[in-house]
């Protein structure tokens, strides 16, 4: 039988390190069918956990991506107006009328599919990612729980579509809004946090082999020291590896020998005005130092 | 600290009964689960595999809903299985967070009959609103507050503020949508609505189907100044307060004087006693002193996160008169502008003919301001429908 640590085998061999806890959380939502809430910081890592799950089962990665405003439309599905306006048009050139243009009108050959439908009408299960979920409004969330509740999607002209597979869903948040708790409670939950040293010099050799080991660990010690700052946005783990890279193709072998290049390269790190003052060279360098 | 797993009693009944205490166990300490979640744990468990640490982390998923119900999982956790011992919600410890201590009161009020319920000491007051069967119990909790809210906000003046936060909860409710929705009048047109509508006039689309953006209420968050300057007008604020929250579903309430205090939930109770009762337990040190900086920069970095967007207004009563340093305060509200929210200052002294904003605090935080104006009295409040409107 699958237990979490098949999970945590399976998705570190798509390169992506999972903690116990995540592990566990994920393998609930796939034996249990539920959906998964993933909250925590910007840059933790939440989207590549459906990208590593969708590549270590095989099969497709369906995304939503939320925003405010979203709607059915968007979201579920649309109808192909201009299709349906000329078909409107060459049908009654051929003499068809009423019902008969009425059912040609609204069948599949019209409907646009959009994510949610989608996802639950693949031949094989998906990965459904629900990304940023606290972006988009609440009568968005209303919607959402309707669908994950039974898999099923009513569209007035064709009826009810039910679900051919059931997707793993994957929500992610950021706590730009406090959700409903009706979304929360249908949902198992794991907080992602920012992993720790050795996971993180993990990551990092998954990632980037490129990176010589003394040097990885020099920047996995300084990013983390870097977090610990009072910094307005901290570095995620992709900004780490866009910072490891950097180094690497810079051809930097070690963190403290150049300075300017030290605080070149912080631009792949620290994404705001605030921070680049707050990290002087002194500073950078001060953590550098710590690290090597 | 763990001790050793605990020894449940001969007569309990196996390991589903087990679980099903510990879901009240983490009831009882303010989580929310109902039967469905208890269900889901069983469930849970058995796809879960053996092992404490499977357990505990299959428990945890199920169990909790957002990241502070995720970082206290492991204590509460211990303490059920691990010999912890029980947190009776009667015993408030003093390391519990203000959160946790008003579900915690909300629990013990409605559970058990038997325990002690903080809500009904208050009761006999002399003003004729308690339910007339109160007891008399526990007043160890009580002697420990220098001032008691009930004694400053009397109950029928809610009502009364219920109707002036109306009022402006009214005069800022005019922000839009940018969903657009049905609508017999709207400045786009809805082609689906249409085409559906011109198949029965063979194809022509002689009925245009129109959307447009709803208005979409504001939200509010209010903070309210509880320190000793502020004393003279807490009935007037707390009854406002208390008015906005039994009106609007969505407004949040926060008090503070050195520190912050989260009091939506108690102020949503029913019964206007209880709820001050609630507060009152709540605002420990209400009457002290006030570092308005520090209470703000604890606001913004974390009920503002998930509670503040573009469509809030969050209003702050308060004198500016702060013992904390004004960077602080200045660099707390600039946290707090960040997040596009509408700030709105409600200064009891503004109206003095001779004040000026000399307060450092005040001076620091009126770059970032909306609205900076007098209020001290519920009819302040009320004349203040027209500003903000214009918003």
């Amino acid at each position: 039988m699958a237990s979490a640590s098949t999970v945590q085998d399976g998705l570190a061999g798509q390169g992506y390190v999972a903690s116990a806890d995540l592990a566990m959380a994920l393998h609930l939502s796939l034996a249990l069918g539920r959906p998964l809430l993933l909250e925590g910081a910007a840059g933790v890592g939440k989207t590549e956990v459906a990208r590593a799950l969708a590549a270590w089962k095989r099969c497709e990665l369906i995304r939503l991506q939320c925003y405010e405003g979203l709607d059915a439309a968007q979201a579920i599905y649309e109808w192909n107006y201009q299709r349906q306006l000329l078909a409107i048009r060459a049908l009654a050139e051929a003499g068809e009328t009423g019902s008969a243009v009425e059912a040609r009108l609204f069948s599949e050959a019209y409907l646009l599919e959009r994510p949610l439908l989608r996802a639950i009408r693949q031949p094989v299960a998906p990965v459904l990612l629900i990304d940023e979920i606290d972006r988009a409004d609440e009568e968005f969330e209303a919607y959402l729980l309707e669908v994950l509740a039974d898999f099923q999607i009513t569209i007035p002209e064709m009826g009810t579509l039910r679900a051919v597979t059931r997707p793993m869903v994957i929500l992610t948040a950021n706590g730009t809004r406090d959700l409903s708790d009706a979304l929360r409670r249908r949902c198992l939950y794991a907080h992602v946090d920012y992993p720790d040293r050795a996971t993180e010099l993990a990551i990092l050799q998954a990632r980037c082999s490129q990176v010589a080991a003394d040097l990885g660990a020099q920047i996995v010690g300084f990013v983390q020291d870097l977090r610990k700052e009072a910094l307005e946005k901290k570095p995620g783990v992709a900004e780490m590896l866009d910072f490891a890279a950097a180094l690497a193709g810079l051809g930097v072998a070690d963190l403290t020998e150049d300075a300017g290049v030290l605080q070149a390269a912080l631009a792949t790190l620290l994404k705001t005005q605030a921070d680049r003052a707050a990290i002087s060279t002194e500073v950078a360098q001060r953590l550098a130092g710590r690290a090597a | 600290m763990r001790g050793r797993v605990t020894r449940f009693a001969a007569r309990d009944a196996g390991p589903a009964a087990r679980v099903v205490g510990f879901m009240a166990h983490l009831r009882e300490n303010g989580f929310r689960l109902g039967i469905g979640e208890t269900e889901l744990a069983l469930a849970a468990l058995a796809a879960a595999g053996v092992g404490e640490a499977a357990v505990r982390r299959a428990l945890k998923a199920v169990a909790c809903g957002c990241a502070e119900d995720w970082a206290r999982f492991d204590a509460v956790f211990d303490a059920y299985w691990r010999n912890g011992g029980r947190v009776r919600s009667r015993a408030v410890p003093a390391g519990t967070p203000p959160a946790a201590r008003s579900a915690m009161l909300g629990e013990g009020a409605s559970g058990s009959g038997a325990a002690p319920e903080p809500g009904t000491e208050a009761v006999g007051g002399g003003d004729g609103e308690g339910d007339g069967e109160g007891r008399l119990i526990a007043t160890a909790v009580r002697n420990l507050r220098r001032k008691d809210l009930r004694e400053v906000v009397p109950p029928e003046d809610i009502r009364q503020a219920e109707a002036v936060a109306r009022a402006l909860g009214q005069a800022l409710r005019d922000r839009r949508s940018r969903r657009r929705k049905a609508a017999r009048r709207g400045a786009a047109l809805d082609l689906r609505r249409t085409i559906r509508a011109s198949v029965g006039t063979g194809g022509e689309p002689l009925r245009l189907m129109r959307r447009r953006r709803p208005e979409r209420p504001v939200k509010i968050a209010l903070l309210v100044d509880v320190s000793g300057s502020m004393l003279p007008y807490a009935r007037a604020f707390l009854a406002f307060m208390a008015g906005l929250m039994r009106r609007d579903g969505a407004a949040d309430a926060y008090l503070f004087h050195t520190r912050l205090v989260r009091v939506t939930e108690a102020l949503r109770e029913e019964d206007p006693l209880r709820m001050l009762n609630r507060i009152t337990l709540l605002a420990d040190g209400f009457g002290g002193g006030s570092r308005i900086g520090e209470a703000l920069a604890q606001f913004a970095a974390t009920h503002a996160r998930r509670f503040v967007d573009g469509r809030t207004v969050v209003m702050i009563l308060s004198d500016g008169y702060d013992s904390g340093s004004s960077d602080a305060l200045a660099g707390a509200m600039a946290r707090l502008a960040r997040r596009g929210c509408r700030i709105v200052w409600l200064n009891p002294l503004k109206g003095w003919r001779d004040y000026a904003p000399v307060a450092a605090g005040m001076a620091a935080a009126l770059p970032y301001l909306d609205l900076f104006a007098p209020a001290g009295t519920l009819d302040d409040l009320a004349g203040l429908e027209k500003e903000l409107e214009r918003l």
